[in-house]
């Protein structure tokens, strides 16, 4: 049975793959409508900026930030100076290294989808007196919603399982930044096989509803497809 | 400030693109439909988008009815949502996720208009019964039937249509045509409707404006551009005239109506069509021969005194001749060996024998 230890760690595995998804969707969502639309020259690098960690070993981008948000890093220096501290090894630094490295899951099928949409929508809603940001809001939004969907869904699973960056950057430390594949990792080296059985299970029941729910739903909204 | 103290549109555009420039000035009618006339490439279609603002031309003047729109030389530009003005796409480009309601209301909850009554226009584009739908399950032409209702909720200063019927096929092209009809008859706004299809113009058009390379070629009232010498159209084999007549009696006896028009009239077979009733009746010129006397027995009964204005050669051995009958004018195509030994010139006295017209509504 899952101890109070691996529930504990289960909690925390969503409360960092919850936080790190609405912030990916609040930042993925302008720089996904930029990406899709801007004729701009800026955006090729933006793009391999942003899929960046698809490729990375994650404990390349985990040593980065473990420098960069370090008291000698130029970010945990910012950090230190309005009074924050320094974000290794605790919960915030641990969700925002989730966002950096779960980013890609969240821009690009939203970028997709608006892309999908395409320009006479806009023009329709523009002729139709919506003014840019209103036509955002209700001609974008409700017809990227599977594209949203798809990106949140990705976003929160893709965090649950990482396992590299947490544990560069968030280290093993209980109740604060020890997630559920570390734990796991910690039952096996103890050989505590039975507790990394249940909690594996968990993790693999978890994802594959995520995905037979997430394709599920795509059937009906063919609209946006994950480039993943 | 007054709408109609101004009530024309002007438009000056420069858009050069490298490989296609549209340069346009136009002074335009306040009312009526304006057919943007040209094959593709010719620029009319970005001439429309230019018109509402979809598209920037840097160097622009647009007046619509007394408001000013774009006028580059004071750096102003007016965004589209911001220009009352009702637009409808070549493909409907109905909203997928929105009713027929939701997308007539669509604009109307923006326009800061009080919520109209839309039975009028419901009715008059046939789509009372289709509110409840969604785009989805709806047919090409109801789709852009429905986009027409959507750009007219709106009660916009000017109505801009992107060939409506060109993604049609002929039976939705067919399906969809009174209802453009009676638009015509009912708007008070004016309509700038870009098309290829000569149908449309000789069916709808008031005014013509036919583009070529980004460029006017002719520009006019609808009968007057057609039968220019100069503009290719008028040299073709299928070249015709319209004309606007009014029915003006029935012969009963011998199945015709009588239509009149701006100084004369013509028997047509009878029309199911009320007295009073306008019509479009197009003449070919093909279907015109000219004689110089009154023929004193003859089979055809729409001989009309008619003076040439104009003559030009056609290339493949006619003659194209410009007639003019009451205020009207009239092409006829004619061998260029009769018009040799007929002595035909500018300015002669003739007779226009019409050998078959055809009603075009």
């Amino acid at each position: 049975m899952l101890t109070p230890d691996d529930i504990a760690t289960l909690w925390l595995t969503f409360r960092v793959a919850g936080l790190a998804t609405v912030i990916m969707l609040i930042l993925g969502t302008p720089l996904a409508w930029w990406l899709a639309r801007t004729p701009s020259r800026w955006k090729g690098i933006c793009n391999a900026l942003v899929a960046l960690p698809l490729v990375l070993p994650p404990t390349v981008l985990g040593f980065y930030l473990l420098v960069l948000m370090g008291p000698k890093g130029p970010v945990g220096k910012l950090t230190s100076a309005l009074g924050w501290g320094t974000l290794p090894f605790t919960f915030n630094g641990l969700v925002v290294a989730s966002v950096l490295y779960s980013l890609p899951f969240v821009v690009q099928p939203l970028q997709t989808s608006f892309a999908a949409i395409g320009r006479q929508p806009l023009e329709a809603a523009a002729t139709l007196r919506a003014s840019p940001l209103d036509t955002f809001f209700s001609v974008v939004l409700p017809l990227a919603k599977p594209g949203f969907m798809t990106a949140a869904i990705l976003g929160f699973a893709h965090t649950v399982g990482e396992f590299g960056v947490v544990l560069m950057v968030g280290g093993n430390i209980p109740d604060e930044t020890r997630m559920v594949s570390v734990q796991i990792y910690n039952h096996v080296e103890a050989l505590q096989y039975p507790q990394a059985h249940w909690l594996a299970a968990c993790l693999l029941a978890f994802s594959f509803t995520v995905l037979l729910v997430l394709y599920s739903a795509l059937k009906t909204h063919p609209v946006a497809h994950p480039m993943t | 400030m007054s709408h109609d103290a101004n009530p024309t549109i002007a438009a000056r555009f420069d858009l050069d693109y490298g490989d296609f420039r549209l340069n346009v000035d136009l002074i335009l009618p306040g009312r009526g439909v304006t057919v943007l006339f040209g094959h593709s490439g010719s620029g009319k279609t970005t001439l429309l988008r230019c018109i509402a603002g979809l598209q920037r031309a840097p160097k622009g003047f647009l007046r619509i009815a007394g408001d000013l729109w774009q006028d580059d030389a004071r750096d102003l530009f007016v965004p589209t949502h911001k220009r009352a003005l009702g637009y409808v796409f070549q493909d409907a480009n109905l909203f997928p996720h929105l009713s027929v309601d939701g997308n007539l209301r669509f604009g109307l909850k923006r326009s800061g208009q009080p919520p109209a009554d839309l039975t009028p226009i419901l009715e008059l584009l046939g789509i009372d019964h289709l509110l409840k739908r969604m785009p989805d399950g709806l047919s090409g032409g109801e789709r852009q039937r429905v986009a027409i209702a959507r750009a007219l909720a709106l009660n916009p200063q000017v109505l801009l249509m992107d060939e409506p019927l060109a993604s049609l096929d002929f039976k939705r092209k067919r399906e969809i045509q009174p209802y453009l009809g009676r638009l015509h008859q009912t708007l008070k706004i004016p309509v700038l409707y870009v098309t290829h299809s000569q149908q449309e113009v000789a069916q709808l058009a008031d005014h013509l404006v036919m583009l070529h390379e980004g460029q006017v070629v002719a520009a006019g009232p609808l009968a007057e551009t057609l039968s220019r010498l100069d503009v290719p159209q008028a040299h073709e084999r299928d070249a015709a005239t319209v004309w606007a007549v009014a029915v003006a009696d029935h012969e009963t006896e011998f199945h015709l109506t009588r239509v009149a028009f701006d100084g004369g009239s013509l028997s047509l077979p009878q029309l199911p069509a009320q007295i009073g009733a306008s019509l479009r009746v197009q003449i070919q010129a093909r279907d015109v021969s000219i004689s110089l006397q009154a023929p004193a027995a003859t089979s055809i009964l729409n001989v009309l005194p008619a003076s040439v204005t104009a003559m030009a050669d056609g290339d493949d051995g006619h003659s194209v001749i410009r007639l003019r009958i009451g205020n009207l004018p009239l092409l006829a195509h004619i061998t260029r060996k009769s018009a040799a030994l007929l002595g035909l010139q500018p300015g002669m006295a003739v007779y226009a024998q019409i050998k078959a017209t055809s009603i075009l509504n």
